[in-house]
């Protein structure tokens, strides 16, 4: 199945991104291809620390009570959960905002890529 | 370069490029994976002292006693636990999108 709005726009490394998508690498690395590769592919490393960051942040405090000596198997099945959820929602929300939009013709001109 | 450690990479890698006034693509994109993962290492402490003060702090007294201490250095290796699976678990589930594509 593929939908559009995938990981790819909730700051994933960009399975669904090639350079075309990314015309500010163009405008950054000017010419040298090399540099322009550069950027790209840190930008997307960037976006998925971001993410980590994040869900991190608010996974902790879905699962974690009072920190102990190790993480238990209950709180890291908690973390993964969470992450799936996570993206989940974000893909869910991205998805009906398509769906709503495009049902109001007004709108939906400045949402399509 | 504000960071240290700008200038500590420039006098290893100035050489490479033979001196004079021209940029060496190879030293920038060193010393801009050094700016990105100073950043996010300054990120990572910043979040992890936010959620270790909440957990173990509670009316901040005139120091921090042995139990406070006890259970920040605790919560650091949990964040840092929890850290890691999320970033694992995030991983997994990209090349798991990127399968179904």
């Amino acid at each position: 199945r593929s939908r559009r709005g995938g990981t790819g726009n909730t700051g994933g490394t960009g399975g669904t991104r090639n350079g075309m998508d990314a015309p500010s690498a163009a405008g950054l690395g000017g010419a040298d291809p090399q540099l322009q590769r550069f950027i790209e592919v840190e930008t997307q490393k960037q976006r998925f620390q971001q993410l980590v960051h994040q869900m991190t942040e608010l996974c902790w405090e879905k699962c974690m009570d009072k920190p102990g000596p190790k993480l238990d198997s209950r709180a890291e099945t908690c973390f993964v959960n969470c992450v799936e959820r996570f993206i989940d929602t974000s893909q869910f929300i991205l998805n009906r905002l398509e769906q709503t939009q495009k049902s109001k013709s007004a709108f939906s001109e400045s949402l399509s890529d | 370069m504000e960071s240290g450690f700008g200038s500590d990479f420039g006098s290893d890698f100035g050489s490479g490029s033979g001196g004079g006034g021209k940029l060496d693509p190879g030293l920038i994109m060193e010393q801009v994976k050094v700016q990105i993962a100073v950043a996010n290492a300054q990120e990572l402490l910043q979040r992890m002292t936010d959620k270790c003060f909440r957990k173990c702090i509670g009316k901040p007294g005139g120091a921090l006693d042995n139990s406070e201490q006890k259970c920040i250095a605790m919560c650091m290796d949990r964040y840092m636990d929890s850290w890691n699976t999320v970033s694992r678990a995030y991983n997994s589930r990209l090349q798991r999108e990127r399968a179904n594509m």
